[in-house]
């Protein structure tokens, strides 16, 4: 029997392919849908991470200057577009743990999108004012849009998010201008501009259904709100003169507007200059209340659950997050997670959220339902964190 | 020499040094990572600009250090530059811009 040489070969042939799907199974395929990223921004570097065991897996270098960098995610998960203040736009692919593109495409930027078919990344440029638009797969450019104001003059461009039918929108923060960019066809954008929406717009955020454009006003007590299901409407004024006429505070951190914490119809805002965040009742778009906080709300981040909403504070008091339950408006816990809380993600079922805090040189993983932390990793100077779910979330 | 005078001489003789050693190297390194790190959230790490004005050696080469130094301490009404007298006192301003003027401010790490 063992000198029949048909039989031989098929033995031959199971051992080799028991070999081959050994060896399949030690560099098993890896999926990305619990990894992320952390920013450490004076190394100019990427950490990858995954949240179900809350460990490092590799380090990305060479990103330049990542000062205020941020991050979107391709809709496969897979490669993070990295924003840098140099204004490099950097592709990374996360599951190999390096760089495959690089451009630099400005002098100073700010923030980025990736459009709803994730073929197109967007960046808004401080310097020289302006959006570029560019190919996510190649990197090359497709589209400049200076941001020019009616008056002339040239702006810094913030607040730029992707919305449904393939656009971009974004505000220019000296011009107090906000416009919507069609990119039906990618080389010649459609613009419609929304003009006098207030003082000095310095963040906006889309609602997750991206119906919703909100831009804060650092000029002014108050939001600007446009309507993308009824754009016709223009900008409208929300939560206008929250300060009450009362001198806002300093500002030590500008606060960002991003995510969206709602609970039922009750959206939470960071108050500029003031020691409140602000409850926004979207049926009426207009105020719910204000909870008292610590400091200087920077972001106001909600549970994915909506019940709960974690917000840090402008330095110097940034040592501390609060968590606000939105049932009964209190605070319900604060935290002293260490020296400078600058960000905070949730995992995408919202059990866990990591915080990263500066001038410790850590990222502290806390448990949401006990608010316990529950794991603590070596970050350089952390600052953004981008877990891959963002993939597949408008304005994210 | 009336007395009282030179009691003056001697404090002033005293208090010159004085105000220079005030600055510690370690409260030189904590206004160094101040800069870095909370100007440059608005200037940049590198303090090439982002939503506040580059203040790199060239950018301020034209502004005088008392506008500097007011800048710094009192704010700019109407923008988001804040006051920063509530935490750091004239001296360790001028001594800040000193070193904006070199270009040379990083921090011991």
């Amino acid at each position: 029997m063992t000198g029949n040489p048909a039989r031989a070969a098929v033995l031959i042939c199971l051992i080799g392919l028991a070999a081959a799907l050994l060896a399949a199974c030690t560099h098993a395929p890896r999926a990305t849908g619990d990894l992320g990223v952390v920013i450490e921004r004076a190394a100019g570097r990427l950490v990858v991470i995954e949240t179900t065991g809350s460990t490092i897996l590799t380090r990305v270098p060479g990103l330049g200057d990542t000062s205020h960098a941020s991050v979107v995610y391709s809709r496969d998960e897979r490669f993070a577009y990295v924003f840098g203040r140099d204004g490099g736009l950097t592709k990374v692919d996360i599951l190999r743990g390096r760089v495959v593109g690089r451009v630099m495409q400005g002098g100073n930027s700010v923030g980025g999108a990736i459009s709803q078919d994730g073929r197109l990344v967007a960046v808004a440029n401080y310097e020289p004012g302006g959006v570029r638009v560019f190919d996510a797969q190649t990197l090359a450019q497709i589209a400049d849009i200076p941001a020019v104001a009616a008056d002339g003059s040239t702006s810094k461009v913030i607040g730029l998010v992707d919305a449904p039918g393939n656009r971009f929108v974004f505000s220019l923060y000296d011009a107090g201008e906000t416009w919507i960019a069609d990119m039906a066809d990618p080389a010649a954008p459609k613009l419609t501009k929304f003009t006098r929406i207030g003082r000095l717009p310095y963040d906006a955020l889309i609602t997750g259904n991206g119906r919703y454009y909100i831009a804060g006003l650092f000029g002014e007590d108050g939001l600007a709100l446009l309507d993308l299901w009824n754009p016709e409407a223009g900008m409208r004024r929300i939560l206008d003169g929250y300060g009450r006429g009362e001198e806002p505070l300093p500002v030590y951190k500008m606060p960002h507007l991003e995510g969206w914490a709602v609970a039922g119809d009750i959206a939470v805002l960071p108050a500029v200059g003031r020691h409140e965040v602000l409850l926004l009742d979207m049926a009426t778009w207009r105020e719910a209340g204000r909870v008292p906080v610590h400091g200087q709300p920077v972001f106001a981040v909600a549970r994915p659950d909506g019940r709960h909403v974690w917000v840090n504070f402008a330095h110097p008091r940034n040592d501390t997050v609060q968590v606000i339950d939105l049932v009964s408006r209190k605070i319900v816990a604060t935290l002293k997670p260490g020296k400078a809380v600058l960000h905070m993600e949730f995992t995408p079922r919202g059990e866990r959220v990591w915080v990263s805090v500066r001038d410790e040189d850590k990222v502290v993983v806390y448990d949401t339902a006990t608010l316990q932390p529950v794991a603590e990793l070596p970050v350089e100077k952390p600052s953004g964190i981008f877990l891959t779910a963002r993939a597949h979330k408008t304005g994210l | 020499m009336p007395r009282s005078l030179l009691v003056v001489f001697l404090a002033i003789g005293f208090a010159l040094p004085a105000l220079a050693d005030e600055l510690s190297r370690a409260r030189q390194n904590e206004l160094l990572y101040l800069l870095e790190q909370d100007c440059g959230s608005c200037h940049g790490l590198r303090l090439k600009g982002g939503l506040g004005p580059p203040l790199l050696p060239a950018d301020i080469a034209d502004t005088p250090d008392e506008a500097l130094i007011d800048v710094i301490l009192l704010g700019r009404p109407g923008t988001p530059m804040p006051p920063w007298d509530v935490e750091i006192t004239a001296t360790e301003v001028a001594w800040l811009v000193g070193r904006l003027r070199t270009g040379k401010v990083a921090y011991d790490r």
